[in-house]
């Protein structure tokens, strides 16, 4: 299995350079191991029969494959309902998001801007100094935000943190354009709508995967900010199936379905329909990030 | 401050001062209207909480609003501060990141350095890709995995009994709280904090290693004498800000895993603030918490960067 890449990796050198390299392998490969195998492991449960499960069968592949648990989640109301939720929380959120951000990074990234200096500092400062839990819970409650979406969407409407990235990028387009614009008779809203967005596509796409998987991910907001089960997102009934172990439909599984489906196949199966959105558009994800974290400890 | 000298023509000597104040404004009226939005966002959410800080120092009553309730000084602070717990409450605070930074800390670096002396490119991208991968993990379904593995009939308690062991009630224990706290942080983040490393490793000038080489240093030589050198900076840096974030733990991650018999080591700052503060409605306690967590985590950050200047050259400003 030596390619001849390999050895002319392994070449001139010594042994004992050889055998570093061998067991750094074997470290490397053993981190590939225990990142995945607890992943993986949640898998290979929620496929496999509650009664394999149950005799500790299940270990490196499935086994009895049975989809059961997954019918029985997916025909939930409750799994239904927080599903839609996190759909609609993540969409509107993001979608505003990208709004403000980009409102917010584009006159910052003017040097020619009066304010900039002013209003790079106000926002800065968010960055160090916060007033806290409590005195952020009574400003939703004294808006009358509580219990309602607009909580989830509006509270974490800027990271100032991904603004400064966006706001390096605009900082890093050619001016020729804008200031053809300009001598056209364009103003500042006609050049960001026009020139400016449209040419800081890759950030955008970034801005929009790095936002959307902290709103689908987030669950502290709804804890804090939300009563109605109604409303929950499917993190808060993640939390209540997975860490809590109470599932609406639990009590009459045991019996009626003959250790076909387990408490613990069904647990699984919740954490792969919330986890499967972030394993699609990880590719995506990891394309961007690298770049991004490096932009932001760079520049940042 | 910097540009104070070019703020000198305000002096009244220049008449025309507020009619260029104007044309400034007009000229610029567009991005400032462009402005508007995330102004407000930022004095809604991040602005009224900070200046909501002040019924720490009052009796508030959602009635009676935060100008109606009655001033109370330092009351809760002393309240807060004479109670034995909340030595408890700082101890674990400070020990669970105390043990992230002591045990989690070198791990990305090493992780980083062993990535840079993989010399097969596709099998460096694998472990990466791999290893970033549970960073984008919710923390609800890591804290599930964690309560799953660890129950009486989960995987760990299944391999121990496999290899003669005893079943153990391993989230019920406080002793063991902190090291399942920090092992699942490894877990979750040590991949994607060695993104920076990798970054600061790629910028060593490759010349430095020829060099090496030519003089007959070995890897290990090469590793302590250029390698680690040259991240010693982005190393002294991220142990810094770690320092100065000693006073906020992971506290979603513990509100998730505690449970009362665990509180003894699990129970921190934040979570006992959302406790008393949230289900128990205790808000103007619940915020001198947070006021005096946010003060000793300032000096924190302050003195990790003094500490450093002294010993290194390297610091935050």
């Amino acid at each position: 299995m030596v390619t001849p890449r390999l050895r002319t990796a392994f070449s001139d050198r010594s042994l004992g350079s050889y055998s570093f390299d061998l067991i750094n392998m074997a470290l490397l490969l053993a981190v590939i191991f225990i990142t995945l195998y607890p992943m993986y492991y949640i898998a290979i449960v929620s496929f496999s029969d509650g009664k394999e499960v149950l005799l500790g069968r299940v270990r490196f592949w499935p086994r009895g494959i049975n989809l059961q648990s997954y019918q029985m989640v997916l025909r939930d109301d409750t799994v239904i309902r927080s599903l839609f939720n996190s759909i609609l929380y993540t969409s509107v959120g993001t979608a505003i998001n990208l709004v403000l951000s980009t409102l917010c990074a584009y006159p910052l990234s003017r040097r020619d801007f009066s304010g900039r200096k002013w209003l790079t500092l106000y926002v800065a400062i968010t960055m160090f100094f916060q007033g806290g839990l409590i005195p952020l819970y009574l400003v939703v409650l004294q808006l009358g935000l509580l219990d309602t979406m607009w909580a989830i969407v509006l509270v974490p409407g800027i990271n100032a943190f991904y603004m400064f990235i966006m706001r390096t990028y605009f900082q890093g387009q050619p001016t020729a354009l804008h200031e053809a614009a300009i001598i056209d008779g364009a103003n500042d809203i006609q050049i960001l709508a026009r020139i400016v967005v449209p040419l800081a596509k890759p950030i955008m796409a970034t801005m929009l995967l790095f936002y959307a998987v902290q709103h689908w991910n987030s669950f502290f907001h709804a804890l804090i900010f939300l009563t109605e089960k109604a409303r929950y997102p499917l993190q808060l009934i993640l939390r209540s199936v997975v860490v809590e172990s109470t599932f609406e439909q639990m009590n009459d599984i045991g019996a009626a379905t003959d250790f076909m489906v387990l408490e613990k196949t069904i647990r699984f199966s919740v954490i792969m329909v919330s986890t499967l959105p972030i394993l699609l558009v990880y590719p995506f994800l990891q394309k961007y990030f690298v770049k991004g974290v490096m932009i932001g400890a760079l520049k940042g | 401050m910097a540009d104070l000298p070019a703020a000198k023509p305000l002096s009244p000597a220049r008449p025309g001062t507020l009619q260029r104040a104007g044309r400034v404004l007009r000229k610029d009226r567009y991005l400032y209207l462009i402005f508007l939005l995330p102004f407000l966002y930022f004095l809604v959410f991040h602005y009224l909480p900070i200046y909501g800080v002040i019924i720490a120092f009052k009796n508030y009553k959602v009635a009676f609003g935060i100008w109606g309730s009655k001033w109370v000084g330092l009351q809760y602070f002393i309240e807060f501060l004479t109670d034995p717990y909340a030595w408890k409450l700082i101890r674990n605070t400070m020990l669970l990141s105390f043990y992230s930074i002591v045990f989690g800390f070198p791990i990305p670096i090493i992780l980083a350095l062993l990535l840079n002396e993989l010399q097969i490119s596709w099998f460096k991208r694998v472990v990466q890709t791999v290893s970033y991968l549970p960073h984008f993990i919710s923390v609800v379904v890591v804290a599930g995995m964690v309560v799953n593995f660890l129950s009486s009939d989960g995987l760990v308690n299944r391999i121990i009994v496999a290899l003669g062991g005893e079943s153990f009630p391993w989230l019920m224990q406080p002793r063991w709280f902190p090291g399942i706290y920090v092992i699942s942080g490894i877990w979750q983040h040590a991949g994607w904090s060695s993104i920076i490393y990798l970054a600061a490793l790629s910028a060593i000038d490759p010349e430095l290693y020829e060099a090496a080489t030519i003089d007959g240093a070995g890897r290990f030589q090469k590793m302590r004498h250029i390698t680690l050198p040259g991240i010693a900076p982005t190393i002294t840096i991220l142990l810094i800000l770690d320092l100065g974030r000693i006073m906020s733990v992971g506290w979603e991650k513990i509100l998730l895993l505690y449970t009362g018999a665990t509180y003894e080591t699990a129970d921190v700052l934040q979570t006992y603030i959302y406790r008393r503060g949230l289900e128990g409605a205790d808000f103007s306690y619940a915020t001198a918490v947070g006021v005096f967590q946010g003060l000793v985590g300032l000096a924190f950050v302050i003195g990790a960067n003094y500490l450093s200047r002294r010993l290194s050259d390297t610091s935050l400003w």
